[in-house]
């Protein structure tokens, strides 16, 4: 196998166009992918340049079809019945395979474990740098190198990545972060079709079954209002009173990494920058001091609420409103009082 | 069944602080210590050694300080521990990387699995691993939460969001380990005193020692660059809410969540 290089005087100004690999798990859209694509299409306005999404399966056309609601100038869909299932090769060659014969400029990656898995892949088949969960997205219109912004060390430092002398600059973006793309009615784009040049062998990996996470599973990334549990609760059984404010609230229930790593809590609920970045309506803080690693996933929130014991606890410095007090006390008094207004309301 | 883990040194991140006028990091007093998903990578390789046989390699490539990292894999039980570290691998972003690795994994040699962990709490990036697979043109498993022998193939447990996916593979592979793995084990009595009191067994690999295009490593080689780095800034106006008493405090909360239609 002829290994790919870097830095050997690229052309730039033979790559065009801001492409996003849209990722479908199970035949359905994963909704990163419009979240791809409001962020593609940003950066794609301040250059002048078109938005394409791209999509790997087979027999999902109808679906894959559903992304031109959401603005991309152009899909192209690689069908190939050997990317029914997901597999880091079959999909890492076809699309490496589609990319070196188009030549896009930019090529924008969710940073899920599909993508996180895919993405180095592709971009050491194809010969370019690849920038890991990016948060924030920039272009210098000038020389239309992006800049690609994310967290290092736990969050404490955030790094600007530029990708200068390579083609195309290629980023995981983290999920829940860029604002979503809008629906539109009357779409205008168009669908491509795109066979790739795959065999039975390319594909090492085999799937042999699937144990799909239950459907109630967390979804912190949708959820409007959050209440989130740390070091504070002191023990499991503190999440019992964190998730009947969640239910009274319809809110989803969120852990810091401290409460995670005691075992108190699954890490599916794990907030922060080793967990999920969310930026819900409403973030209730509840026993967080507010490390830093676990800001790098919440400062987004519209509305953050913190309640601590700890008059210094660095979370009073974000937080919208703070109560100053134990919070074995303050949750079941808030749990009151919005029973209280619920009866006021009738 | 032979195995070569890579591992990298990292400062504990839960430590750091950082200088709030310069923005920099502050190391000095920053305990360095093996990157948590590679120390699950190492057990892991560990205990198919314990029941399969073979040997185990620990790859680290770093400053030369890095060694500390391979004298803990030796006393954790691996058989073997090589510092990759020359002034030339300096400023490499995760393509030089992976491309110094997958050289020094190759002068190893003899390898049916090679491990690594997802990714490393300092930069976070989960980029290595695959990359460097690709360079050694084997096949990859990430997110490893499960990993059983059963004859010539290997079934594993890949985690994700949306579920645990059941893979087959034939060796050779590289599997990247995450936390759910395994819980390592720590050192042995014997294996801290053979390695602390006893003779260096640690080999050196330097850049005439691989087989790597210079023009694909160090600063020069990689294809991205820091452009700049800063601190994140994270204030707002935040109000204490006062109140003689916690559940007053709740009630005055409640109120002005209500007045924003929060909730």
């Amino acid at each position: 196998m002829k290994r790919a290089k870097v830095n050997q005087n690229v052309n730039l100004a033979e790559y065009h166009d801001v492409w996003i690999i849209g990722e479908q798990r199970e035949g359905k859209i994963h909704p990163v992918t419009v979240e791809l694509i409001g962020e593609g299409r940003k950066l794609a306005d301040k250059i002048g340049k078109k938005v394409i999404a791209v999509v790997a399966g087979y027999d999902i056309e109808e679906e894959v079809k559903k992304l031109l609601h959401y603005g991309v100038d152009k899909i192209i869909y690689i069908q190939h019945p050997l990317l029914k299932e997901f597999s880091t090769d079959g999909y890492a060659i076809a699309t490496s395979q589609l990319i070196l014969e188009r030549k896009p400029e930019i090529v924008l990656v969710g940073a899920t474990s599909i993508g996180r898995d895919v993405g180095p892949r592709i971009a050491a088949q194809i010969g370019t740098g690849l920038v890991a969960d990016c948060t924030s997205l920039d272009i210098d219109p000038e020389d239309g190198k992006i800049l690609q912004t994310r967290p290092a060390f736990g969050g404490n430092l955030m790094a600007t990545i530029i990708c200068p002398k390579n083609r195309p600059q290629m980023s995981t973006v983290r999920p829940g972060v860029m604002q979503k793309a809008s629906y539109i009615e009357n779409p205008k784009g168009e669908i491509e079709i795109f066979e790739p040049n795959l065999e039975e062998k390319d594909i090492r990996v085999k799937l042999i079954d699937k144990i799909v996470a239950d459907k109630k599973a967390v979804n912190l990334i949708d959820a409007k209002i959050i209440v989130s549990g740390g070091r504070g609760l002191k023990g499991a059984v503190g999440f019992e009173t964190v998730r009947k404010l969640a239910d009274k609230l319809g809110a989803e229930v969120g852990a810091s990494r401290a409460a995670v790593d005691s075992g108190w809590i699954d890490h599916v609920h794990q907030v922060g920058q080793t967990g999920t970045t969310v930026r819900p309506e409403v973030y209730i803080a509840c026993g967080i001091s507010g490390a830093i690693q676990h800001l790098a996933g919440m400062s987004e929130s519209k509305y953050i609420i913190a309640i601590n014991k700890d008059p210094n606890a660095p979370i009073f410095k974000i937080c919208n409103y703070g109560i100053v007090g134990d919070l074995y006390e303050v949750i079941p008094a808030m749990i009151e009082a919005i029973d209280k207004k619920i009866e006021f309301d009738f | 069944m032979n195995i070569i883990v890579c591992v990298k040194q990292v400062p504990n991140t839960n430590e750091v602080r950082i200088n709030q006028e310069t923005g920099t990091l502050i190391r000095d007093g920053v305990p360095s210590i093996i990157n948590p998903d590679d120390r699950n990578a190492l057990e892991e390789a560990l205990a198919l050694k314990d029941e399969h046989g073979g040997k185990v390699s620990v790859i680290s490539m770093g400053p030369p300080q890095a060694k500390e990292a391979l004298k803990e894999a030796l006393a954790m039980g691996a058989d073997e521990a090589v510092l990759v570290t020359d002034r030339a691998f300096g400023g490499s972003d995760t393509w030089a990387t992976a491309t110094i690795l997958a050289a020094a994994v190759e002068k190893v040699g003899g390898y049916d699995l090679v491990f690594c962990g997802r990714q490393a709490i300092d930069g976070d990036t989960a980029q290595v691993g695959p990359e460097m697979a690709e360079f050694l043109d084997l096949p990859q498993v990430t997110y490893c939460k499960e990993i059983k022998v059963d004859g010539e193939k290997i079934i594993v447990n890949r985690f994700t969001e949306t579920g645990d996916y059941i893979l087959e593979v034939k060796p050779p592979v590289v599997f990247t380990a995450i936390k759910e793995l395994n819980k390592p084990r720590y050192p042995s009595a014997r294996g801290i005193f053979e390695v602390y009191d006893g003779p260096d067994q640690i080999k050196v690999y330097t850049l005439e020692d691989l087989d790597v295009d210079v023009t694909q490593i160090g600063l020069k080689g990689s294809p991205t660059n820091v452009y700049k780095s800063f601190v994140p800034v994270r204030s707002k106006n935040s109000e204490i809410i006062e109140g003689f008493n916690n559940k007053e405090k709740a009630a005055t909360l409640v109120d002005k969540l209500c007045d924003l239609k929060l909730i």
